[in-house]
């Protein structure tokens, strides 16, 4: 139990943002870091791993986790797991690791609690908070049990310190159970953009009823283009049907918490502002002077979204540009 | 054969959350308490398996404290469910904990052809008593699935992913699968549903009674805060242009985030 594992997640030969914050974090307790990385290219990021303070990876590149299936990776997982015995088990809290990770957890006696926003470590315990009632108030996670702990958290909330430690991580070959498979993934059917979840945006362009029609989020996508970011909306108009579900921001659609959210034709219902409210910097445009969005945000535009979002397109792309 | 469907109590999306003095939970007084929306499609769902004939019969089950959760059973009660049971007990516990007492509480049934419930419940957002449930059921499970169709020995889920991705996965039954908006529209309960749900008896069971020991939870919520209070927001003056123009040079020089 003197061990700390991160669950690594990378794209081409890179890690993901959100896996650097969890490896600073681990980096500043007194616990031995080992890492599970999974997938095509795994075996690339052991120089990475250990250049970041991970000691241990438990690694396989087999085109068996090319896809999640949560019995194929719980199950391996799992071996893993009971054989180290990790006192902390770190992972982003993405929508496969909120699948994974409590089944892991029923399987192995271990805890886990997802969506959290705030993690520090001091020796060997980890200090915890998590939003409940989307973002409502929060409380401290205490832990009662002595088995691992899972902790998925939240991207954007943790800062990333670069590190040069000397020397590659070992290596040690994950191997996949062979079960007969009660699940099968039949088809994926991709999304037409590209970009990031809403849940790891770090800026997020979101739409309301005060787009007026499906047609006008194409002003939202353009200036989601110029900045890199994801669009979202509110539960009105993902209700007329304008754009799906995934689009959802609030307490009945997805939590968020960029660092810049713009939030374009959208008056503030309570359920709307919890889902958001965790961000760092809140742009509100508005042509109503008198909507709640204004009591959340930073900064604020009493004007039409028509006129304002091709100037501000204009504007960014000036500076950026640059 | 059976469906059954978990549902749990929390508060309305409207409450605005008060704290108790000593900070050791959410102050509950004047609440008004709904069932978790996302447990309304599990609902759902499960009466439109059992009008197409492809389940006998849907019970419903409920864990937390019984005077208030047992409101929530007879609202599915009064949508059309057919058996409902509460399991009387503590409402903090964690997610470990309650997903054997559901699991517990089904397996003493007898056999099912699947368990429904919501993606997660919007009081903790936590989206993981479904799938320890599965777990503790030896069944495979589907989370935030959108469109699910049935047959003998399968049930075939369309889940959402990373990024607006869907995939279509395929379990066998027994399953578990957790809804999510968009899976179908739930119905009101009509005038006389909700007067047969008042004479259905709903069984009980204690909590206390289920053999789960202390340790099967793993933390507790401690110290809850409010968040903290925004400085108040700076409003842009000028016409659309100048706005604009000052609004990038705030988030470039100021808030620093672009």
């Amino acid at each position: 139990m003197s061990t700390i594992m991160i669950f690594a997640e990378f794209t081409n030969t890179q890690l993901k943002k959100s896996t650097l914050e969890l490896l600073t974090a681990a980096r500043k307790s007194n616990l031995k870091i080992q890492a599970i990385a999974v997938g095509p290219g795994a075996k690339n990021m052991l120089a990475a791993l250990g250049q970041n303070g991970v000691e241990q990876v438990f690694v396989s590149d087999s085109e068996v986790f090319a896809r999640y299936n949560s019995e194929v990776f719980s199950n391996a997982f799992a071996e893993v797991i009971k054989a180290q015995s990790p006192k902390f088990l770190l992972a982003s809290s993405t929508m496969m690791a909120r699948d994974l990770f409590p089944r892991l957890a029923a399987k192995i006696k271990a805890g886990v609690v997802s969506d959290c926003t705030e993690l520090s470590f001091s020796g060997d315990s980890a200090k915890i908070r998590k939003p409940l009632y989307s973002g409502k108030c929060s409380a401290e996670v205490q832990f009662v049990s002595s088995g691992t702990q899972i902790i998925l958290m939240r991207s954007n909330q943790l800062p990333i310190e670069a590190s040069q430690k000397a020397g590659a991580a070992s290596m040690s070959e994950i191997v996949a159970p062979k079960t007969d498979l009660k699940t099968l993934v039949k088809e994926i059917v991709k999304a037409t953009s590209n970009k990031l979840d809403l849940t790891e945006a770090s800026i997020i362009v979101s739409g309301g009823r005060g787009m007026k029609d499906a047609e006008n989020f194409k002003l939202l996508n353009e200036l989601a283009d110029t900045l890199g970011a994801t669009v979202g909306a509110s539960r009105a108009v993902v209700d007329a049907g304008w754009v799906p579900h995934s689009m959802q921001v609030g307490q009945t659609g997805k939590t968020v918490a960029p660092v810049l959210y713009i939030a374009c034709g959208i008056s503030g219902a309570i359920q709307h502002l919890a889902g958001m409210s965790g961000s760092k910097v809140i742009v509100a445009i508005n042509k109503d002077a008198n909507a709640p969005i204004f009591q959340k945000a930073t900064y604020g535009i009493v004007g039409d979204v028509f006129e304002i979002l091709p100037l501000l397109n204009a504007e960014f792309k000036k500076i950026l540009q640059h | 054969m059976k469906v059954f469907v978990c549902i749990k109590q929390v508060p309305d999306t409207e409450t605005k959350i008060k704290l108790k003095a000593d900070q050791s939970g959410i102050d509950t007084t004047g609440i008004k308490w709904i069932m978790n929306p996302y447990d309304e499609y599990a609902v759902e769902e499960a009466l439109k398996l059992r009008e197409a004939g492809q389940c006998a019969s849907v019970h419903v089950l409920s864990l937390g404290p019984k005077a208030r959760v047992v409101e929530t059973l007879r609202t599915a009660l009064a949508m059309g469910a057919d058996e409902a049971t509460v399991i009387d007990g503590p409402e903090d516990l964690d997610a470990s904990a309650t997903s054997k007492a559901l699991a517990a509480a089904i397996k003493a049934e007898g056999e099912f052809k699947l368990v429904l419930t919501g993606k997660l419940a919007i009081d903790d957002n936590n989206s993981a008593v479904s799938q320890m449930l599965a777990e503790h059921l030896h069944i495979p499970h589907a989370s935030v699935v959108s469109k699910m169709s049935v047959s003998a020995a399968s049930v075939l889920c369309e889940r959402e992913v990373e990024g607006g991705t869907r995939e279509v996965i395929e379990l066998a039954v027994p399953a578990l699968v957790a809804a999510n908006k968009g899976l179908n529209l739930p119905r009101y309960a009509s005038l006389p549903g909700i007067m047969k749900a008042k004479k259905k008896v709903i069984k009980e069971i204690a909590f206390a009674s289920l053999d789960i020991s202390p340790q099967e939870s793993h933390y507790k919520f401690v110290a809850f805060q409010l968040p903290p209070d925004k400085p108040s927001v700076k409003m842009l003056a000028g016409d659309a242009k100048q706005q604009a123009e000052q609004l990038v040079s705030l988030l470039r020089n100021e808030a620093k985030v672009i």
